[in-house]
């Protein structure tokens, strides 16, 4: 099948799931105890000034129609007035999103990176001591919260070995470059000061290890198995019988096949990365969407949760089908098939 | 059983036939149980969890200060002292012993996974049969299009969502949880259902004349539960850490009550000189999770289809 039929095909499934989502969103945001305006003036408001405000929010009209209302503000990317920032949603969003983004990423790269390196490694000395010491801490991994890895790596490598820094994103003896990107990373480096990219990244280490442990503890699980299930092949055998060099043999008939399972759920490990961003972003003092999302959360700031959740749904949706069109890309068989065979 | 009974000449009477039976699911569960135990880490597993189930259950007379626990307490006196052998894991930071507490813990976690796989997989699991049943229908579209949309955000993040309008307390949370959850469920029943639906059985019912319900809950279930079990002690660890995540955050359960996530949480400000304040509860929380994953998989290897 096609590249772009498909591809349109989930963006218009995509369509309908974002706003069901935005539906609920709204109904969260709206099944909750007080009135907007009054919280959105605070409490030693005159009376007036708040029945204002309620016809101003169309608070007065009935369900559906203050969500159209609220619907087609979201459209425009206006989600509103934050009231912890006091600022627009969309503008702290633009703001605080890139922070998370960049440590998602590259939490993903280091999971990506070491979990299919440890599962390969593991299937190629398959019941060996290398073998047994990767599963059981991928087991571990597995079972273990991502902000008890937080609180581990912050004891161990941050306070009693000293090795990297504990809170943000950047030393307070850098110079902070202008933001382009947001990407502390690039920003430095687009800015020519490579001291301070290098101390971003190092600031990156710790809170990224700390979310990418429990993905990446999986996908060696997954990279395992589906490498030791290719490995007793016929066309491994034959592959090595018609005298194919092993290294040539591991990489392209081995490897290429067995990746397949393990990046199609790289996906949900990206998605599982920017929600456990919430509580590990707290942790490292990280000033990202998750951080803002929180306090949001705490102080009931109802346009920055909703804004902030429909944010991350059209991230995980959209992630989900470009690994889906990689997917299909590695293996021909698969084709690109509608979202629901899966 | 059936081989068994091709060999007894003639007609069986009842009593034969219910010692048949009888002999067969002893068999049954005597091959259950080798499948099982064939992997020491499912022995391992179930152990741990019956051994903190006991702990939870009995905390009161097992803890060496119930109290601490359980009344508002104080003692500054011996305020964040290390582990010793008096405060097996130390003491907090207004005197409360940290083992007495975590040990209280498990009561939270434990109830909060057994609540909500409670509310959660049977309403997971009858919309699963149901869509999965009429698949293809108006009634699966409709059910299968709403799970989608829960099952778009990551479910820590709804929950979250879900928690913070309401009063931070340990019933919201399980029903915060319980709302994002039940669509996994049904998405698992949903795949095994409309792959039961074409089988012979199911047309030889239809064809009987069967009740709907009858096909639903008698034909296609009892063959739909062995993932929806493994799947249930899987979700059990999940469930726990979603729990305690909510409860890190401080939209679970309420100090002074010990959660174990409220304990981390607490106990985080005191990094990194006061360690085993919040390092116990955290540890708690893994060992907890590992065992019912290695119970898990132990069900998965009781259930999983004969191997030759």
């Amino acid at each position: 099948m096609k590249l772009l039929p498909f591809v349109s095909r989930r963006l218009f499934h995509a369509i309908f799931v974002l706003l069901g989502l935005s539906m609920v969103i709204f109904l969260i945001a709206r099944v909750m105890p007080g009135d907007p305006a009054r919280v959105a003036v605070g409490a030693r408001a005159e009376d007036w000034v708040v029945d204002n405000l309620r016809e101003q929010m169309h608070l007065n009209e009935p369900l559906p129609v203050q969500y159209a209302y609220w619907l087609a503000d979201a459209l425009q990317g206006d989600f509103g007035i934050s009231l912890v920032t006091r600022r627009g949603v969309a503008e702290d969003i633009k703001e605080f999103f890139p922070a998370s983004l960049e440590l998602a990423l590259f939490s993903l790269v280091i999971t990506a990176g070491l979990g299919i390196g440890l599962g390969a490694l593991s299937a190629h000395h398959k019941d060996k001591l290398v073998d047994n010491v990767v599963r059981v801490v991928s087991y571990m991994g597995v079972v273990t919260p991502s902000f008890v890895f937080a609180i581990l790596f912050l004891l161990l490598f941050g306070f009693v070995l000293d090795l990297f820094p504990t809170i943000g994103r950047l030393s307070e003896d850098m110079t902070r470059p202008p933001t382009v990107t947001g990407f502390m990373t690039i920003d430095t480096l687009l800015a020519g000061d490579i001291p301070a990219f290098f101390d971003s990244v190092h600031h990156l280490i710790l809170p990224a290890m700390a979310l990418a442990m429990g993905s990446m503890a999986q996908e060696a699980r997954i990279t395992r198995a589906s490498m030791s299930e290719n490995l007793s092949k016929d066309y491994i055998a034959a592959g090595r019988a018609f005298g194919v060099p092993e290294s040539k043999v591991t990489r392209s008939f081995l490897l290429k096949p067995s990746l397949i399972a393990t990046i199609s759920i790289l996906g949900l490990d990206f998605a599982a990365g920017l929600s456990n961003a919430f509580l590990v972003e707290l942790i490292f003092v990280w000033p990202g969407l998750s951080r803002y999302g929180m306090n949001a959360i705490l102080r009931k700031d109802l346009n920055a949760i909703s804004a902030v959740i429909l944010v991350l749904g059209v991230v995980f949706i959209v992630v989900n089908i470009i690994v889906d069109v990689i997917v299909g890309r590695l293996d021909p068989r698969i084709g690109l098939r509608s979202a629901r065979s899966d | 059983m059936a081989e068994q009974a091709v060999d007894l000449p003639g007609t069986i009477t009842d009593e034969e036939l219910k010692r048949l039976r009888r002999d067969s699911r002893r068999e049954n569960l005597g091959r259950a149980w080798y499948k099982f135990s064939r992997n020491p880490l499912s022995i391992v597993g179930a152990v741990t969890i019956l051994i903190i189930l006991l702990l939870a259950i009995f905390a009161p007379y097992v803890v060496p200060y119930p109290d601490h626990a359980t009344k508002p307490f104080t003692d500054f006196a011996n305020a964040s002292l290390p582990p010793s052998s008096e405060y097996y894991f130390g003491t907090d930071e207004i005197g409360r012993d940290v083992f007495s507490r975590t040990i209280y813990g498990f009561r939270f976690s434990i109830t909060m996974g057994l609540i909500v796989l409670t509310l959660v997989v049977p309403v997971g699991v009858f919309l699963g049969l149901v869509a999965g049943y009429y698949q293809g229908s108006r009634v699966d579209t409709f059910i299968m299009r709403i799970t989608d949309i829960f099952l778009a955000v990551p479910p820590l993040i709804l929950a979250l969502a879900i928690a913070s309008v309401l009063e931070p307390n340990l019933t919201h949370s399980m029903l915060a949880v319980s709302l994002m959850w039940w669509p996994w469920y049904t998405r698992l029943v949903y795949g095994l259902a409309s792959a039961q639906r074409n089988e012979f059985y199911v047309s030889s019912a239809e064809i009987t004349g069967a009740s709907t319900s009858h096909i639903l809950f008698r034909e296609i279930l009892p063959n739909t539960l062995s993932p929806i079990f493994t799947k249930m002690s899987l979700d059990m660890g999940w469930v726990i850490i979603i729990g305690a995540s909510l409860s890190f955050v401080g939209l679970g359960v309420q100090p002074p009550k010990p959660g174990l996530g409220t304990m981390v949480a607490s106990g985080a400000k005191f990094l990194p000189d006061q360690w085993w304040i919040s390092l116990f509860p955290a540890l708690a929380i893994v060992v907890l999770v590992l065992g019912f994953n290695l119970l898990g998989d132990g069900l998965r290897d009781m259930f999983a289809a004969e191997e030759v």
